[in-house]
């Protein structure tokens, strides 16, 4: 079976079909809706969206961090207060004085979720689990964990960061992962 | 705080899969309807507020496309964007403008049509509304994947189950099956919802709100215009606006939306009403109910039921028409439909014309204190707006 993206792009790719087909019969890309019949313009034109993100000021985060392993955050050095995700300002201190920390890889299970119909960038992933952890520290991390079984998911269970690289993309990110009692 | 401002005129599309509509002619009908409700002309208006999320949809300007069409250009406008707040932003953007002077006459239009797009990609956009590239670049949430995890911590903590969820769905399909401008024309049961496929769990299908296109619109006055105008005004008698962080992770708990919360205490203050007893005070409230465990965390921050208690109002149907609190008797976002930019401005409508005794007969509130709550909310969260109207003009401003 084909995943959710390759539906979603097979559906467009069928109403372009019948688009070009409507060229040529009578010259205008116009189509029925499906159910209603509505007389429906299909776009001529396309764009690819795509970001370019500066992570300048947060490198360190990437390079010296997920790279090597790590989890960091940045830490006011005059408040103490820790940022996650890294924050390279102080809006309480108005200060940019800031320190990169390692975060504790150990904690809880707030809450979560199993999404099942899926975002179209995210469609050619598995069902997935997203959730929110608390880490030893009290710094609150949102990420995949690895379960997707409802069953043996629980508010309060404890819960590890590993970094892990993302495929098919094959990129670095950081991952919760339920604590048996083996791995304790 | 300035003038007192009323509604003097109101609009309302059918809401739906509009394929037989664009944005402008669908925003048209709301407008058209207003104006005439108003007894106004595009002339007499001062200002236009305008409230759309857009990214699904083809008009990246709006605004002016609808302005144009409905013959409002060269008037003052701008859009607003609250998220799925964004209607109540619109409000208070004319609000303020009438209140303050500016404008005697204001209209707030909102117009969502998000079938313009395919569904995977209406969903992409609705998943990015918070923190992009933190949250959403590396774990692809979804909207209904926001709450659910508002839903996973609730039902722990305090015991409500999927039924409870279900008993939001099923009575806001029921009073959707009596408003002729709701998506949803029909009923259902609590078999239909429990059985409903599992979208982001512990949230199924008949938990979430649809894919909805539609318009709305009010016309607002100064209170030496609505009297010329109208015999029967409707007043905006105070609105309480907070925010809630982009980040999910960076929420205290997932028990309350704690921008709700800090926007109805703004609210009840600014109109001298005691959050402890606020049921006896108002008649009726649509509230965002965009999953269904918004509708209860709704009772919550609200102060309509006790922390963790929310879910029991719905077991004692305490929240149908005929209950302590009637709340979402236009069958809410859940069943009414949900057009992002349309919704706030669309509750508005529709407690306008609750007030004034003037819905479907099986969905008309008992009117008593002739006041009524909005609670409209961006994102999970994000955006909080909480709006009182009233039959009487507010005392002092």
């Amino acid at each position: 079976m084909s995943n959710q993206r390759e539906q979603a792009d097979m559906f467009l790719r069928q109403m372009e079909g019948f688009a070009n087909e409507m060229k040529k019969a009578v010259g205008t890309p116009i189509i029925p809706e499906p159910k209603s019949g509505s007389q429906l313009w299909y776009d001529q034109r396309e764009i690819k969206l795509k970001f370019l993100i500066s992570v300048e000021k947060i490198k360190k985060f990437f390079h010296e961090g997920l790279a090597e392993g790590k989890l960091l955050a940045t830490r006011c050095k005059k408040c103490g207060r820790k940022y996650f995700p890294p924050q390279v300002d102080c809006p309480y201190c108005k200060t940019s004085e800031m320190e990169w920390v390692e975060l504790p890889r150990r904690g809880h299970l707030m809450t979560y979720t199993i999404i099942y119909v899926k975002p179209y960038s995210f469609g050619h992933y598995p069902d997935y689990t997203v959730g929110i952890a608390k880490l030893e520290d009290g710094t609150q991390v949102t990420a995949w964990v690895r379960e997707t079984d409802p069953k043996k998911l629980k508010v309060g269970m404890p819960v590890r960061v590993e970094i892990v690289k993302r495929e098919p993309e094959g990129y670095f990110t950081y991952e919760l992962v339920p604590e048996t009692e083996e791995s304790q | 705080m300035g003038r007192n401002v009323a509604i003097v005129g109101t609009g309302h599309s059918k809401f739906g899969n509009r394929y037989d509509v664009n944005i402008p002619e669908l925003a048209w009908e709301a407008i058209k309807q207003a104006l005439d409700e108003a007894g106004v002309d595009q002339k007499d208006i001062d200002f236009a507020s305008f409230s759309n999320v857009g990214g699904w949809s083809s008009e990246p300007l709006p605004a002016l496309v609808v302005l144009e069409y409905a013959g409002l250009t060269p008037k003052a406008t701008y859009r607003v964007e609250a998220a799925c707040a964004s209607g109540s932003a619109a409000i208070k953007a004319a609000h303020d403008a009438v209140a303050s002077g500016q404008a005697d006459i204001a209209i707030a239009i909102g117009v969502e049509k998000m079938n313009e797009s395919p569904t995977p990609t209406v969903i992409e956009f609705i998943g990015r509304a918070g923190n992009y590239f933190w949250e959403f670049q590396n774990f692809g949430l979804t909207f209904p994947g926001y709450y659910a995890l508002y839903a996973t911590a609730y039902m722990d903590k305090y015991g409500a189950t999927e039924e409870d969820l279900c008993r939001v769905a099923v009575k806001n399909h029921y009073y959707a099956s009596l408003n002729p401008k709701a998506q949803f024309t029909k009923p259902i049961t609590m078999e239909m919802c429990m059985n409903s496929r599992y979208i982001a769990w512990p949230l199924k299908l008949f938990d979430c709100s649809p894919i909805t296109d539609g318009a709305a619109a009010v016309i607002l006055a100064s209170e030496e215009v609505a009297k010329k105008l109208t015999d029967s005004p409707v007043w905006i008698e105070s609105i309480g606006v907070a925010s809630g962080t982009s980040n999910l992770s960076k929420r205290q708990g997932f028990l309350s939306l704690e921008a709700a919360v800090e926007a109805a205490n703004m609210a009840y203050k600014k109109a001298g009403l005691n959050r402890e007893e606020i049921v006896k005070h108002i008649d009726v409230a649509e509230v965002h109910d965009c999953f269904t465990i918004a509708e209860i965390l709704a009772y919550e921050d609200l102060g309509f039921a006790k922390r963790g208690e929310g879910y029991k109002l719905l077991r004692e149907e305490q929240t149908h028409k005929d209950g302590l609190i009637p709340v979402n008797l236009s069958g809410g976002l859940k069943a009414k439909g949900h057009p992002l930019g349309a919704t706030g401005i669309s509750m508005a409508v529709d407690l306008t014309r609750q007030l004034q005794g003037r819905v479907e007969k099986g969905r008309q509130a008992t009117i008593v204190n002739g006041r009524a709550l909005a609670h409209n909310i961006g994102g999970t969260g994000h955006y909080a707006y909480v709006t009182l109207y009233n039959l009487s003009k507010p005392r002092t401003r």
